[in-house]
């Protein structure tokens, strides 16, 4: 579904991105961690079409990145929510922009999903930051994507909504795979979720190693077949 | 409460120069008491709100005309680096000219009647309204750009469901500045050149040393921009519920 191939990136005088060749499935889950400032942004942006590579192709479903796909939804580490709209609005922003026609219902049915039934007429401001951060979650995925770019989304959450929110979205990719590219800079995070964990190392951002992640699902966060690979990946960091 | 404590302020302000006025002994001429303010008004209550509705019009319509103008133009003024190079300096230089100093070339262009009038007050207007407008268009926060560039929005749909949504607080702000701007706008324009509305009461009364009835005018003009600018405060109130917090 997304294909990199020989990217690199800088910015000005800033070499943040070098090499980085990538194939992620129709229905994969890939993970990204590495250290702060190694290039995990830039490379969702990347893919996004939010920046444009200084080398290197980005293929999405066959064909060349050059702007935003409207079939790829971008997650953020904060909500981004617009605070003026109520939440089943800002649910439907991607749908008015993007021209898709009446999706209130799909949108409910989201929200249902996200345990936000009966927050639908609720401002933004009215929700803590783990509500809020669902929302974003059932924004994203209201445009039905085929491949979706999470950057650090449950990042800025405490530890217990944080297992919540990603417990949530396992059970999302169980029931409707796709293509996802999720940045984290949590390691039980990474390995709950992923089917493959890329490691890049810092300046320039490289692929220092990618670890496949072959245990059923669902799997639970504390599990300790789940402990083993965090271990190893908790070595590659170090030696990244 | 929260009527309570302006009323009490405002009476205990009237008291103090009730007896300021008798226990000085003052005399009427140069400051009238509270008692021959109101008296002054009661002569003349049917002529003094008649003027001070065509001094509110002049403010409102001018406030208004300052709206459907600087919006648009502070919209452009985000939208283009080079209409914004090229005209946000005239604006500065506009706004540094002294009003009063306009005004009578305004009335010889435009003549005694209301048009000078309102065009004073949207000289005085439009300058907060237009900054306010475009820094709050620019003070858009980049996650929310950067979450509308990931949709590929067009520019009408980031300036339109984003960045004005985005600004509005602050083009409260700026209108709640200029509203109390228009009323002072519409009087300059009056001073120089008019046959109605307070400020030509006010330039009468001064002529026939009638300080009273300059007092209540000056009085009815507080009253409307008082008036005005908590009537705004209640739309702001009810237009952006989101930014009390
Ligand atoms: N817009 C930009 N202009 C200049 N340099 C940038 C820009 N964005 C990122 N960089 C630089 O590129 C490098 C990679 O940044 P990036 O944001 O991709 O890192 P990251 O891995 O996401 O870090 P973090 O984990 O802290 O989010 C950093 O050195 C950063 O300073
Ligand atoms: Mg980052």
């Amino acid at each position: 579904m997304i294909t990199l191939s020989g990217v690199s990136h800088s910015f000005g005088g800033v070499h943040a991105l070098d090499g980085i060749d990538l194939e992620v499935g129709e229905h994969e889950f890939v993970a990204v961690i590495g250290r702060s400032g190694c290039g995990k942004s830039t490379l969702l942006r990347l893919v996004a079409g939010l920046l444009t590579p200084s080398r290197g192709r980005i293929l999405v479903a066959g064909s060349p990145v050059t702007r935003p796909r409207r079939d790829v939804s971008v997650m953020f580490q904060r909500p981004a929510l617009l605070p003026w709209r109520t939440v089943l609005a800002n649910v439907l922003l991607p749908t008015e922009i993007l021209g898709l026609g009446d999706h209130r219902d799909r949108a409910h049915e989201l929200l249902e999903l996200a345990g936000l039934g009966g927050f639908e007429k609720r401002l933004p401001h009215e929700l803590s930051g783990g509500m809020q951060q669902r929302v974003s979650l059932c924004r994203s995925l209201i445009q039905s994507p085929q491949v979706m770019l999470m950057d650090e989304p449950f990042s800025a959450l405490d530890a217990i909504t944080r297992t919540e929110l990603s417990e949530e979205l396992q059970r999302v990719q169980l029931a409707r795979p796709r293509a996802v590219v999720f940045v984290t800079h949590s390691i039980d995070e990474a390995v709950l979720l992923a089917d493959r964990i890329v490691v890049l190392s810092p300046r320039p951002g490289r692929i220092h190693r990618v670890v496949e992640v072959d245990l059923p699902r669902p799997r639970a966060l504390g599990q300790v077949e789940l402990d083993e690979v965090s271990r190893e990946l908790r070595g590659l960091l170090v030696t990244a | 409460m929260r009527t309570a404590l302006p009323v009490l302020g405002l009476l205990a302000i009237i008291g103090l120069w009730w007896l300021a006025t008798i226990v000085f002994g003052i005399e009427p001429l140069l400051v009238p008491s509270p008692a021959d303010v109101v008296a002054s008004f009661l002569e003349l209550p049917g002529y003094l709100l008649e003027q001070a509705l065509i001094t509110l019009w002049e403010a409102v319509s001018g406030f208004g005309l300052s709206i459907v103008i600087g919006v648009p133009l502070a919209l452009l003024i985000v939208g283009s680096r080079v209409l914004e190079r090229m005209f946000y300096p005239l604006l500065v230089a506009l706004n540094a000219v002294p009003k009063v100093a306009i005004a009578p070339i305004v009335v010889v262009w435009f003549g005694f009647g209301i048009s000078s009038k309102v065009l004073m007050v949207v000289l005085v207007c439009i300058f907060p309204i237009v900054i306010s407008t475009a820094s709050g268009m620019k003070s858009t926060p980049s996650e929310l750009v950067e979450l509308f560039r990931s949709l590929d929005a067009t520019r009408t749909h980031e300036f339109f469901k984003l960045r004005l949504w985005h600004a509005l607080p602050q083009i409260f702000v700026g209108l709640k500045v200029s509203i109390t701007l228009a009323v002072i706008g519409a009087v300059i324009g009056e001073f120089v050149g008019a046959d109605a509305g307070l400020g030509y009461v006010i330039t009468v009364s001064g002529g026939s040393a009638d300080t009273s009835l300059a007092f209540a005018a000056m009085a009815l003009l507080a009253i409307i921009s008082v008036a005005l600018f908590y009537g705004l405060t209640w739309v702001e109130r009810k237009l952006v519920p989101w930014a009390e917090v």
